[in-house]
């Protein structure tokens, strides 16, 4: 690891080959590099620290109404002003954005696990290879959007009154965009495995009885973990784009329960009024997404050796 | 390249045949009600009674292969009856496909539909291509100055932010700010003399620059990939080595070769003009495709719905034969076994 007792002085090149480095360490190194990268790092860390202790910070109910003050502009007492029903804008936004982010990170690992495993034993196992890609062929040929809405449109009282409205909710979209967007990391993840198998050290478990589950665990996935981590960041990405888009068209949060894409949604018919309503919560997916996608691009330049050599 | 085609058309048809049956079984064995939406004041025989010819007293693989006769069977002759004017068989009499909220014939409502998508969409497509491919070659070209650098930004900020906010900004700007455009798309509106043109030409402006900028976003930096891959192979600099111009080595020899990823890429991205234009639509009230298919969701007109849903499944497994098609046509390395 990097904790040598002689750190070498920054710019010494020959003797920085000399300290041993982990191939983490070195990726660490090169995403540092990235200034986009970094930059995305950054700008999410504030918006995910912002959703997360924001409701502390500015401790106002995003659903009291106050009937007064009504669709008012920036004040100090609300940062983003309030809606037509004299809501905090502000405090809406944050409420929305954890909801988001959360639908974004567990829609995510629903898929990277999903994905995961469809990759591996596709890969892996040859007589699993055929069933499972034509699998995947077959979700990718689905047309996706149009499904979603439907699902949800189905599903949705009968999960609502089963685990009631937030959780239920919350579910079902989590389920839906994870399990419509596997597919990509499960191709890339058997391209990975197909190339691994047939390497010596894989071989060499073989050859000393190692059983089939710890060569996967132990050989196999550390060696396919960094299309898996950045599949992971486009991911989050793409689920919190789905996830407003399919509260934006009305089919998503319900309004007492709103995400960045519901506030969009709701605030569209007062957009003459109080422009903010759509420009506040509409600037919170795109920065986070923005930035995610950033992060996303330098993990996979920092990931790749053949770039990272320079 | 013919036993290739035959093969993968064959192997498309069970892959429609599955999307179909998940199509069909999910809308049919959900727990929703078509007459749900009906007063409650209706007794419950009548209800029953209704049940039964919507065609819904059937048992489910009963129900299912007549939907295929009537997508794959009745509705394609009717076409092409009314395509060339010709009866063939007994016309009259034949099951239709029909939504359940306005009783007339899906295909017919899909026919009304179609040529707003086509117009609004189909036209931000094009423009998106017109505006990427430049782009991606002046970007790939000069590598790393400051068109290339703004470039990246630019496309990697247009395809993060989604339409549904892009959009909104841009009614809010245009629309309400400044009042130049409307923002609303009048599809009643008739082109018949030069201020209807303008009036059509301002309507259009910003539903289809919105998508277009969006789609040049992920083209653009493809088309530049797809430039330097090709920049630094040993052909380029032969090229340049026997004295051709630079004009000629770009667009005769690097743009021929770059162009056959990205003109796959397009063919692939065509039916997303019809499923992806479903939030720019609702943005702008285009009364398109998009619009029908989220009217019949939210009416939960299952014919409808089934029948949209499975021809956006048909464009793109066709579209996913083309472009396998078109890159063994382009590209003559390719050789299909």
């Amino acid at each position: 690891m990097t904790t040598t007792p002689v750190s070498p002085p920054a710019g010494n090149g020959l003797r920085e080959a000399h300290v041993h480095r982990s191939q983490w360490t070195d990726v660490w190194l090169a995403f540092r590099n990235h200034t986009g990268a970094v930059a995305g790092m950054v700008v999410f860390s504030i918006v995910a620290l912002a959703v997360l202790a924001g409701p502390w910070l500015h401790d106002v109910d995003p659903q009291y109404l106050d009937i007064r003050v009504k669709n008012q502009g920036p004040s100090l007492a609300h940062p983003m002003g309030t809606d037509n029903l004299g809501r905090d804008m502000f405090a809406q936004v944050l409420a929305g954005g954890r909801i988001s982010l959360a639908v974004g990170v567990t829609a995510m690992l629903l898929s990277l696990v999903v994905g995961t495993v469809v990759g591996v034993l596709a890969g892996y196992y040859h007589r699993l290879d055929g069933p499972l890609m034509r699998t995947t062929d077959l979700f990718l040929a689905l047309p996706l959007l149009p499904l979603l809405l439907v699902i949800i449109m189905l599903f949705r009282d009968t999960l609502r009154t089963a685990f009631g409205p937030e959780t239920g909710i919350f579910l079902l979209i989590v389920f839906v965009i994870g399990i419509t967007s596997w597919m990509q990391t499960a191709r890339i993840v058997r391209g990975d495995v197909l190339a691994i198998k047939e390497r010596e050290f894989v071989t060499a478990a073989h050859s000393t009885g190692t059983r089939e589950r710890r060569i996967i665990t132990r050989h196999v996935l550390p060696n396919v973990l960094s299309p898996i981590l950045v599949s992971a960041t486009l991911g989050i990405a793409n689920a919190i784009i789905t996830e407003s888009a399919l509260s934006f068209l009305g089919l998503g949060f319900p309004p007492d329960f709103p995400t960045w894409g519901r506030l969009l949604f709701d605030g569209v018919n007062f957009m003459t009024i109080t422009p903010a309503r759509v420009i506040w919560p509409g600037l919170a997916i795109s920065l986070t997404v923005l930035s995610v996608n950033y992060i996303g691009d330098g993990l996979r330049d920092a990931l790749d050796p053949r770039l990272r050599g320079a | 390249m013919i036993r290739f085609i035959i093969r993968r058309l064959l192997f498309a048809i069970p892959t429609l045949i599955a999307i179909s049956f998940i199509v069909f079984a999910l809308l049919d064995l959900a727990p929703n009600d078509p007459t749900g939406q009906l007063p409650l004041t209706i007794p419950p025989e009548v209800r029953a009674q209704i049940r039964e010819s919507l065609g819904l007293g059937q048992p489910f693989h009963v129900r299912y292969l007549k939907w295929m006769e009537q997508f794959f069977i009745n509705e394609p002759l009717n076409v092409v009856e009314q395509a060339f004017g010709v009866e063939i068989g007994d016309s009259s009499e034949r099951l239709r496909v029909r939504s359940w909220a306005t009783r007339s014939p899906v295909v017919d409502l899909i026919v009304e539909r179609m040529p707003q998508t086509l117009w609004v969409v189909g036209l931000s497509y094009v423009v998106g291509i017109l505006i990427a491919i430049p782009i991606g070659i002046v970007s790939a070209y000069r590598q790393y100055s400051w068109f290339d650098q703004v470039g990246t930004f630019v496309s990697m900020v247009g395809f993060s932010v989604p339409t549904f906010f892009t959009g909104l900004l841009a009614i809010l700007i245009f629309s309400v700010m400044l009042q130049w455009l409307p923002s609303i798309y009048d599809t009643t509106h008739e082109v018949t003399d030069l201020a209807s043109l303008w009036m059509q030409i301002k309507q259009l402006v910003m539903p289809v620059m919105v998508l277009a900028l969006f789609n040049a976003a992920q083209l653009s930096r493809f088309m530049r990939s797809a430039m330097l891959d090709n920049l630094n192979l040993d052909y380029v600099r032969t090229a340049r080595a026997k004295g051709s111009t630079e004009r000629a080595v770009l667009f005769i020899h690097v743009l021929r070769n770059s162009m056959i990823p990205v003109v796959t890429l397009i063919a692939l991205g065509i039916p997303t003009i019809f499923s992806g234009a479903i939030i720019t639509e609702q943005i702008f009230r285009v009364n398109g495709l998009g619009q029908l298919l989220i009217i019949a969701i939210q009416g939960a007109d299952i014919p409808l719905v089934q029948t949209l849903t499975f021809l956006f499944a048909i464009l793109i497994v066709g579209f996913n034969l083309v472009a396998d098609v078109l890159y063994g046509i382009l590209d003559p390395r390719i050789r299909y076994q």
